[in-house]
């Protein structure tokens, strides 16, 4: 019996498709427009990035009916499964889930005010707007791929636009911040596909059941189970969800292989993280993002905040932990300490900053510190009468500060980008006074900057709460240090806004051009605000699409947890 | 076997429908046509162009009886007494090489600033070396190694110093041609003491010999000969592979030749080379019976003869492995302090070259293990490799030659800013370069995917990581090109830079740059095509 029936399929197929490759077609159009004007270019942008935003509202409006998204569903739904590369077993497979709906939506969104944004742009504006498309095809299509060869396609897709847009539409030192940008991200995805290597060629899809075979999607019906398992030699797979099946199996085969003195698991999961908190980013990598964040221009430096960071916490959720939960369960203290001092280490760097997107630079790192505790939080290491529902806690605590967070910073990045058009630099010492000169700018600053503060009613606590709640069972140090950071963030976050919008007047340069936000400007900030407000007073609206996804991730490392780690305690008991 | 019969069974074997001759069609065009071009040139010496249209058509009617006619040859041929061997492996790189000669012959043309008086001359060397790569490429025999070599040597020598008027040329071919000549008497000696302790001078003979020995047991003496034999044989294939340390002369002749001959020796000359690596060290690490008369190769069982040489699988595995690793960090390294664009494409030759050696070594360490299917697939990584990187750096070095003709410049700040004159050539070199560093979505990528399976699978991870580092590595100076041509300001004084992509030169650089980015899309076809050349090279 066929999983699905083709006409379904062929329309996810192009659903799905279309949101990946809308922008790079809008992108090759303007290629081909070589007469248009700026105006017309930037509105066919922004156009496109609408569209994108419809189709992807569309595939995430509740619904049974395929191409809708099934809520409470805990695995994987809408799924598009294709034969590409037969000789690696690559195939275009694409699908969403619980945990990567919230962060398509993100994306999108966050496209198209970005795009919007970018109408203060007035270099060479074709040429970034391909460019910017091209960005949002990666993007989507990180999130969207469950194929390990597809997914790190899509990963370095992004590299290059965003290399030339920081690059050629930045500020001063835009070729320094480029490259390290492009550097560091490389080094990343290198180590990855390295990793990637050593899983593909040590899976092997006979091992799984027909079961595990169809809910992966390798096969779609019995017989070609059958096939396959009888096949005489192993068959490999890029699969992400059958090498998640594999990883989680008692006898796993990437716990088989040793290199070097350690387990396959061991060094893949390494390698992936690396990889990945390169680009969440965690201390000691994160030096590319300041740089980077400071030199991008506004839109870039939103989409970079908002999207692009939540690409490595994304991976981790998606990747490290299920495909190899045996090393993921040694190396929680790594994970959690990299986690908190990346919170500390942020906070005080944000603190000591005189430029103002610095400071919101940092701040990103601290609050990307809190995702990396509260995926770690592996509670089940305390014992064997461990209770996973705290790390579950933690778990969608941290895929709710990505949100929460993807909101809050590209809000303030756009925010100091509006100031900047006007009065052209971003030294916090000469602002202030700007309430009185700018009211709507203010009480627009004020909400979005409360948020990322993490005041209770905004987008910002609801993540940090969680996941403070969800570390305290793995290590009440750490839960307390990362409580604490709370009043560090409070510290720069009050301040800034001391120096920049209290006091009594504007003191520095050009306060002639300090005019009120435009209707276009206020425009990308309201939905902004909207939201950031909607997500305090509401948050089931995300949990609601989260919380079975990553409820059935926490649970099936539980089960791991329970096969492989605390069966020999109990054999060890018995004797 | 009398003497009449002996010469019958040769007349025999030449001249049957399905023997030696009819497999050797290609290479009788070429020198067909080689001929045709003198001819021509003197009986119609006011047709400027002939050289190129009768080197054109020589090249699509060798193209035409190159190409497979059906799926394939399973069985390996020996051809001409089995000093040729003729299978899938010859069949798919003689394919690769012509048509990389007749792009290249295009480009020349297209491109072209040379005299016209000079092209019957520069075809001559060209397809002179191309039949020498042939002939390497399908060598079972030690002295057609040799004669493959110096026949496709000699010709580059002449090549590379072609503009007589520019002493940088005669400096480069000066020291191409001492360089040459010396590795090539190591190699010569090398194979004279291979030959005198083996008994034979062809290789499966030879291999037989080998594991004869073996199995009696190899002395002191023996051992240190046979060492020595094969290194020194390896000096003349890494000279032509400009595998470090034997790279010396690559920079200086990349800078000193035209783009146009540049090109040709770092994609055929390479390729035939690489070609040639694996004859030898698939050849001395796993016998396959290709012998005529077959008096002298007595039947081995393939699966004794692969366990029995193992300690030389290992020697032969080892010494490329680090070889590779070596010349490719060493070219990635050294490519960054360079300004001139032709010495960075040297060095990036020559990191590529490591590129393409580590997939040798890994097939080799792969011999005997699950049936020879990963060891296939470590060669056809080479072969995937081998065609994508002919598009690649032949685009590179077209694009090279085109802003030389327009900016009269070859050194990298004189790109400066040429994204605003020509975008799209600078779109082109950027793909190139990118897909030089194996970024995707371009082939670069795919290529590389092959060869890390490669060495994922021969389980040499520390070759694998360097790989991978590798890649890190590149990426600077490669990107260094393109941050001048795009992020840096134009200079102020600039005649021309414009080259529209609808111009005939422009036009020419696309065609390159598309298989760039379609063989990307469309590597499972390739792969499988790769992987058929691959398949009779472990015939049992």
């Amino acid at each position: 019996m066929p999983l699905f029936d083709s006409s379904n399929s062929q329309m996810l197929t192009w659903l799905l498709s279309l949101i990946i490759f809308l922008p790079s077609f809008g992108a090759l159009v303007l290629c081909l427009a070589y007469r248009a004007s700026d105006q017309s270019v930037r509105r066919f942008a922004l156009l496109t990035t609408v569209a994108v935003l419809a189709l992807t509202i569309w595939l995430a409006w509740p619904g049974t009916t395929p191409g809708h998204f099934t809520l409470g569903k805990p695995g994987m739904q809408n799924m598009v499964s294709h034969s590409w590369i037969p000789g690696f077993n690559i195939y275009y497979l694409l699908g969403v889930d619980g945990i990567s709906m919230p962060l398509v939506l993100l994306t999108s969104f966050l496209s198209v005010l970005a795009m919007w944004a970018s109408w203060p742009i007035v270099k060479h504006v074709r040429a970034y707007c391909i460019l910017f498309l091209l960005l949002e095809t990666g993007m989507l299509g990180v999130f969207l791929s469950l194929d390990f060869f597809l997914f790190y396609v899509f990963w370095e897709v992004m590299l290059l636009p965003m290399y030339f847009l920081i690059g050629v539409w930045g500020g001063p030192r835009r070729e320094y911040a480029a490259i390290k940008f492009f550097l560091f991200t490389l080094v990343g995805s290198v180590l990855m596909l390295v990793a990637i290597l050593m899983l593909y060629f040590s899976s092997d899809l006979r091992i799984l059941s027909p079961s595990q075979l169809q809910a992966s999607h390798v096969i779609v019906d019995q017989s070609d189970a059958a096939r396959l398992i009888s096949a005489g030699t192993q068959q490999h797979t890029f699969n992400i969800l059958a090498l998640s099946e594999m990883g989680q199996m008692s006898d796993s085969p990437f716990a088989k292989t040793m290199i070097w003195g350690q387990k396959l698991s061991l060094w893949a999961f390494l390698l992936l993280f690396i990889g990945f908190v390169i680009k969440l980013p965690s201390v000691p990598v994160h030096t590319w993002l300041p740089d980077a964040h400071v030199e991008a221009p506004t839109p870039i430096s939103m989409i970079l905040a908002g999207v692009l960071l939540k690409m490595g916490g994304y991976g981790v959720i998606r990747i490290c932990y299920p495909i190899c939960p045996d090393a993921g369960y040694s190396l929680a203290w790594l994970v959690c300490g990299l986690g908190t001092v990346s919170m500390v280490y942020g906070a005080f760097a944000a603190l000591a900053q005189k430029d103002f997107k610095r400071l919101v630079a940092y701040s990103s790192v601290s609050h990307m510190g809190y995702v990396l505790l509260g995926i770690g939080a592996w509670s089940a290491t305390a014992g064997l009468q461990y209770n996973s529902d705290y790390w579950s806690v933690g778990m969608n605590g941290a895929m709710f500060q990505m949100i929460a967070h993807g909101i809050s910073s590209a809000g303030m990045f756009f925010l100091v980008g509006v100031i900047y058009d006007r009065v052209h630099h971003r030294n916090l010492d000469q602002f202030g006074g700007l309430f009185a000169r700018m009211p709507t700018y203010g009480g627009i600053s004020m909400v979005i900057f409360f948020a990322a503060l993490g005041l209770p009613g905004l987008c910002g606590f609801i993540g940090e709460f969680f996941v403070v709640l969800g570390a305290w069972s793995y290590s009440k140090a750490l839960a307390i240090i990362a409580a604490s950071v709370v009043i560090l963030t409070a510290g720069y976050i009050l301040w800034t806004i001391q120096r920049v919008y209290l006091g009594p007047e504007y003191k520095g340069p050009h306060p002639e051009a300090l005019v009120p936000m435009t209707r276009r400007e206020i425009g990308i900030a309201a939905p902004l605000v909207a939201f950031a407000i909607l997500f305090g007073v509401y948050p089931s609206v995300l949990f609601d699409y989260m919380k079975p996804s990553v409820q059935n991730t926490v649970n099936q490392m539980t089960t791991w947890t329970s096969d492989v780690k605390d069966a020999p305690a109990v054999t060890q008991e018995a004797k | 076997m009398n003497f009449d019969a002996l010469v019958q069974s040769v007349i025999d074997d030449t001249l049957s429908p399905g023997g030696s001759l009819a497999a050797f069609r290609p290479e009788l065009t070429i020198c067909a046509t080689i001929v045709a071009m003198l001819v021509v040139k003197m009986a119609v010496p006011r047709w400027r162009n002939s050289a190129f249209f009768v080197a054109l058509l020589g090249l699509f009617v060798a193209m035409y009886l190159a190409l497979p006619r059906q799926w394939f040859v399973d069985v390996p041929q020996g051809i001409f007494t089995a000093t040729l061997i003729n299978d899938s492996f010859t069949i798919i790189l003689r394919v690769l090489l012509l048509l990389f000669s007749t792009l290249f012959v295009m480009f020349t043309q297209v491109v072209g600033n040379s005299d016209g008086d000079e092209m019957t001359e520069f075809y001559t060397l060209i397809l002179g070396a191309l039949l020498g790569m042939c002939l390497m490429i399908s060598a079972n025999h030690i002295l057609i190694v040799l004669l493959g070599m110096e026949m496709a040597s000699v010709p580059c020598y002449v090549l590379a110093g072609m503009q007589r008027h520019r002493a940088k040329s005669s400096e480069a071919a000066l020291k191409y041609a001492v360089f040459g000549a010396g590795t090539a008497g190591i190699m010569l000696y090398g194979m004279s003491l291979l030959v005198g302790v083996l008994g034979s001078a062809q290789l499966p003979a030879m291999t037989t010999q080998l594991l004869n020995m073996i199995q009696q047991g190899v002395s002191t003496q023996q051992a240190t000969v046979l060492i020595l034999g094969g290194l020194m044989l390896m000096v003349g294939v890494a000279f032509k592979l400009s595998a470090v340390p034997f790279h010396f002369w690559a920079p200086d002749v990349f800078e000193g030749a035209t783009a146009e001959v540049a090109a040709f020796l770092s994609v055929a000359s390479k390729a035939a080379a690489l070609g040639l690596l694996v004859r030898l060290a698939l050849g001395f690490s796993y016998p396959v019976n290709v012998g005529f008369p077959t008096e002298l190769v007595p039947h081995i069982k393939p699966d004794d003869a692969v366990v029995a040489l193992q300690p030389v699988q290992q020697f032969i595995s080892a010494m490329i492995a680090l070889m590779a690793a070596v010349t490719c960090t060493f070219g990635n390294l050294a490519a960054y302090g360079q300004n001139n664009m032709k010495r960075l494409l040297a060095y990036s030759t020559i990191a590529h070259a490591g590129y393409m050696m580590m997939p040798v070594a890994a097939a080799v360490a792969l011999v005997g293990v699950d049936g020879n299917a990963p060891a296939r697939d470590a060669i056809g990584a080479l072969v995937v490799y081998i065609a994508i990187y002919l598009f690649m750096n032949l685009a590179a070095f077209a694009i090279v030659a085109v802003l030389r003709n327009v900016l009269g410049s070859e050194e990298i700040p004189d790109y400066a800013g040429l994204v605003r004159r020509s975008p799209g050539l600078t779109v082109c070199m950027a793909i190139v370069l990118f897909s030089l560093v194996g970024l995707p979505p371009l082939a670069g990528f795919s290529a590389k995917l092959a060869i890390f399976s490669a060495l994922v699978q021969a389980k040499l991870w520390w070759l694998f990581l360097l790989a991978g580092l590798n890649t890190v590595l590149s990426l600077f100076y490669y990107l260094r090109v393109v941050r001048v041509m795009v992020l840096s300001p134009e200079p102020l004084y600039r005649d021309t830079a414009e080259v529209p992509l609808t111009s005939a030169v422009g036009l020419y650089c696309t065609v390159l740059t598309a298989p760039v980015v379609l063989l990307f899309f469309m590597f499972g076809p390739l792969l499988k095509w790769a992987n058929e050349a691959a398949h009779s090279l472990f015939f049992r």
